[in-house]
């Protein structure tokens, strides 16, 4: 049996419940008295100098800002913040983030967490964390390797991969954290390179101002055990045949000004084209297929990698609406009290 | 035709009924409406619902017999009894797995509509114990309750199939006259159950009404039976369930602490009727939420602990085991946490349905590195709430995670509860912090300074301006909290969490010695209170001496328990498990604790106790 649960709330913004302050605020405010302790070259640089950076520009207040992380090299960043932080247990912090967000929804609640700690421990919560659409924002830091751990495969290295569990070749396939978010009924998934400062602070900015579950991936390199896994998104010579940028409403459209290529549909698919003479599809962050024939376009070979956001669709968020039957059950019995639970229905007396 | 005559009234001080029968045919249901019935009138009770794991295994075999076993008297009673004084055996597989129990002379009410030759073949009766005399040591009872029920119910329209389905309500008519129970409670329980299906609500009071009346007019029964209710302390009762005890207890504490109630869960027997009570109270600031599974059930509620509300879970020993690294995390937090492990059978799956006290080492030291926490263990069904409310208190005032030890025996058995006055409970001030703190005057905010007199760290919750702080598993900087891997500080840090745990005070442990001349001290914890009182009465009722006492706080321990436990010849402790409390006596007092354990799945009986008892007064006796 179903009932309608008829919930409002579907239009509004990820961070409409939480307290705004006029106070200017700056990234020095956001920077901890902690000393940064990721390797030189680690991508991680990069990404918390872009939050830090980002994290003023939405005007709410510090001390409503929480970030939880797992295990691994990237789950080290709420140190960093000034804001309230906890690093807890591999794999877990969607969890421990679930619990927060829908006990609290004055609080702006972001998830950091790796490709081995989201997708390998924590594959389960991860996709749970989705599905439930709570009012989180989970930043996926994919390096395709184990960093903490000293260099072994992850879920989403390539076949093959030679590592210090794996000196043959690592056998299992790798997943796609995409395809993976989307089939898990995300609804705001997005990706990013660390080093695009300008992209990943607008993905971001979209994924703060999305009311449920957002996932971005940003790609990072470990220049200890994985260096230059990203090289070709990042070399001027193959950056920009590769890398597909996408923007809700606009066609699909890439590639240096002497040999544009677009993407257009072929069958239940995508393809890319020579630009001249196609018909590019236009991209809509609303149509799930769509997204996930995008994040289809290329696999682990980074041949087209598809970056900004892939879906992003209203749906009525966990956390509101627990928070909504708790409301309409204490309005339906406003008077609820303690003494007439206790007491039941049968009581008997026993007198002295 | 019958006449109706008026049978002989027998009055009793105690009667032990079981209701056995296929698990489709309504056992449980039938035993809690008697239970009410029970509760209602007056009488102290005490129950044992026994089924299997399976929600139907085949009908009519022996994996498929679900019991519930009710003890009721004219006195306060501790325990579901040691054997019915009457079996109600609604077909051959129930008749065969309890049969054994029924002592000589022992009442037994048969269905015989289900001993068909195919039924009894089911169960490896090669003839009917019906017709082969095997049964002639008891009072037996032939009813055929289905077609008695079909009989009732003819002019409702119901098919037979539906029709024959009420027949546990017949049984609990008979059984209903026979012991003279009010019956106003169940036809108005039948009326709302049913309240979609007026057709069958209706259906069922006929079918209980017809048992009723079956009772009345045969001739069958010569006497009924007359328990006088108990002479309980003065108060308002009701009964209650440890499942149910434990639910309003978790609610109370968003009272007493002012702090909303977070349950995160995942579904697992015996505990889930906590997280089902639990749902409805919603209007009482309760959330609760099913998670994907044991881990994010206590993560969530340790993230909910974190944002200010109060966080609980609730499962069962291999739940707790998947928990333990979230423990773990919430003892480094400091956090306040409630973890509520309903104890079954182990281990692995083990025996999901019945009783075991096998997790208290688990409970105890289950977690990675030296992780201490309280642990509480009620002692009955109705102790729960207590159990509840004293461990959110804890939980607050230290910032600790609790455990409280329940079992299957509580949690499903049920007891009278003197109802407490809501408006007396205790008052727990969380106490959150909302001021700088550093001693040096930096005006920083140090989130691991301690108070100097309970060694908790302040509660700062997001959302207070100027306290923004980080935690974590990893070690912690005694006073500032930054992350150290000063062996110093670790080694301080280890000390201070144990000595915060070791620290909270807890009551001085009694001791029941009423003559003062007993040698031997019987030491129990969790739900064999019951039986572990009611064998010393027995042996004391026949002239020797034994003393009791019974440990609700296992960590930390009494501070007097070190020398109530000297102060006997023997210490002997009954437990259902291979000695894990003995264990822990021994080496904490070096006292040469003796166990008793049993491990069936089934609580101690008294009169088991009370023979064990026996052997070692007696064997102190033969030293003397």
């Amino acid at each position: 049996m179903t009932i309608e649960l008829g919930f409002p709330g579907l239009g509004s913004g990820g961070l409409d419940l939480v307290p705004t302050t006029d106070a200017k605020q700056t990234a020095k405010d956001f920077t901890s008295d902690q000393e940064v302790r990721w390797c030189p070259g680690c991508g991680d640089y990069a990404v918390l100098a872009a939050v830090r950076q980002f994290l003023p520009t939405l005007g709410i207040k510090r001390e409503n800002t929480v970030f939880i992380s797992g295990i691994g090299c990237s789950s080290r960043f709420p140190y960093y913040l000034n804001t309230y932080g906890m690093h807890s247990i591999h794999g877990r912090a969607p969890t421990i983030a679930t619990g927060l967000a829908t006990s609290r929804e004055d609080l702006s609640v972001w998830v950091v967490t790796g490709d081995g700690d989201a997708l390998s421990i924590g594959g389960n919560h991860l996709i749970h964390a989705l599905r439930r659409n709570v009012n989180l924002k989970i930043l996926l830091f994919n390096n395709r390797i184990y960093g903490l751990t000293k260099g072994q495969y992850s879920p989403t290295s390539e076949v093959g991969k030679i590592t210090k569990s794996t000196p043959m070749g690592s056998l299992d396939h790798p997943f796609n954290p995409i395809s993976l978010a989307l089939g898990a009924e995300a609804t705001f998934v997005g990706r990013a390179l660390d080093s695009d400062r300008k992209s990943l602070t607008e993905v971001l900015g979209a994924a703060a101002a999305h009311r449920g579950s957002a996932l971005v991936e940003i790609f990072q390199d470990c220049p200890i055990f994985n260096d230059g896994s990203f090289d070709l998104l990042r070399k001027p010579e193959t950056k920009d045949q590769r890398l597909v940028a996408i923007r809700d409403g606009e066609p699909i459209v890439f590639g240096p000004e002497d040999n544009r290529q677009a993407v257009v549909q072929d069958g239940f698919t995508l393809k890319v084209v020579p630009a001249d003479g196609a018909t590019p599809v236009i991209h809509d962050a609303a149509n799930h297929e769509l997204a996930f024939a995008l994040s289809r376009l290329s696999d682990q070979d980074l041949n087209h990698t598809v970056t900004g956001i892939f879906r992003n669709v209203d749906r009525t968020t966990y956390d509101d609406a627990a928070r909504a039957q708790v409301r309409a059950a204490k309005d339906k019995n406003p008077a609820a009290d303690l003494q007439s639970l206790l007491d039941g229905r049968d009581t008997w007396t026993v007198s002295a | 035709m019958h006449t109706k005559t008026v049978p002989g009234v027998v009055t009793k001080d105690r009667v032990v009924i079981r209701f056995a029968g296929d698990s489709g045919d309504g056992m449980q249901l039938t035993g809690d409406r008697f239970t009410s019935e029970t509760a209602t009138f007056g009488n102290d009770l005490s129950t044992l619902p026994n089924f299997p794991a399976e929600i139907r295994a085949p009908a009519g075999t022996l994996p498929g017999v679900s019991s519930f076993q009710l003890h009721f008297a004219n006195y306060d009673i501790l325990t579901p009894g040691d054997r019915p004084d009457v079996l109600v055996a609604m077909n051959p597989a129930a008749l065969k797995a309890n049969i054994a129990d029924l002592p000589k002379g022992g009442v037994l009410i048969v269905n015989t509509d289900e001993f068909t030759k195919r039924n009894l073949t089911k169960v490896g009766y090669a003839a009917s114990p019906l017709e082969d005399g095997s049964l002639e040591d008891f009072q037996v009872h032939e009813v055929a309750m289905a077609t008695l029920t079909r009989g009732a119910l003819e002019e409702t329209g119901l098919s037979k199939k539906d029709a024959e389905r009420a027949k546990n309500m017949f049984a609990l008519g008979l059984l209903s006259w026979m012991y003279h129970r009010p019956h106003e409670g169940t036809e108005r329980f039948l009326r709302e159950k049913f309240a979609k299906k007026p057709d069958i609500a209706e259906a069922n009071i006929l079918a209980f009404r017809a048992g009723h009346a079956y009772g009345e007019t045969t001739e069958a029964f010569a006497v009924t039976y007359e328990v006088a209710p108990a002479k309980l302390a003065p108060g308002t009762y009701r009964q209650i369930t440890g499942n149910t005890a434990m639910a309003y207890g978790l609610v109370a504490t968003g009272q007493t602490t002012g702090l909303p109630v977070f349950l995160g869960s995942y579904p697992i027997t015996p505990a889930s009727d906590i997280l089902h009570e639990l749902s409805k109270h919603k209007a009482f600031g309760v959330t609760t939420f099913q998670a994907e599974d044991e881990i994010a059930g206590v993560g969530a509620a340790l993230g909910a602990s974190f944002g200010g509300a109060l966080g609980v879970t609730t499962t069962s020993g291999p739940g707790v085991a998947l928990k333990a690294e979230t423990v773990g995390l919430a003892v480094a937090l400091e956090l306040p946490l409630l973890v509520i492990d309903v104890q079954r059978g182990g281990p692995s799956t083990g025996l999901p349905t019945k009783t075991e006290q096998a997790d208290l080492l688990q409970a105890m030291y289950g977690r990675n590195g030296e992780a201490p926490l309280p642990i509480i263990a009620p002692q009955s069904p109705g102790d729960c709430f207590h159990a509840a409310l004293e461990a959110a208190a804890l939980a607050v005032r230290y910032r600790t995670p609790v455990v409280v030890l329940s079992d299957g025996a509580l949690a499903n058995g049920s007891e009278p509860w003197k109802v407490p006055d809501a408006s007396t409970l205790e008052q727990v001030d969380p106490g959150f912090a909302t001021e700088p703190n550093a001693p040096d005057g930096s005006g920083e905010f140090w989130p691991y300074l301690r108070d100097a007199d309970t060694l908790a760290r302040p509660w700062a919750i997001p959302g207070t301006p100027g306290l923004e702080h980080r935690v974590g598993g990893l070690e912690k900087a005694d006073g500032r909290g930054s992350i150290s891997y000063d062996p110093d500080n670790h080694d301080r840090m280890v000390r201070l969490r144990q000595a915060k745990i070791d620290g909270i005070p807890v009551p001085d442990i009694t001791v029941d010695d009423p003559s003062g001349q007993a040698k031997v001290l019987v030491v129990g914890w969790g739900s064999t209170y019951g039986p572990i009182v009611a064998g010393a009465r027995r042996v004391r009722a026949k002239g020797h001496h034994v003393a009791t006492a019974h440990i609700r706080n296992l960590n930390p321990m009494p501070a007097n328990l070190g020398e109530v436990l000297r102060a006997y010849d023997t210490v002997l402790v009954p437990e259902m498990n291979l000695g894990q409390l003995a264990l822990l006596l021994r080496g904490k007092f070096l006292i040469d604790a003796k166990s008793y354990t049993k491990v069936s799945g089934l609580p101690f009986k008294a009169e088991e106790l009370q023979d064990v008892f026996f052997d070692y007064i007696i064997g102190l006796e033969a030293h003397a």
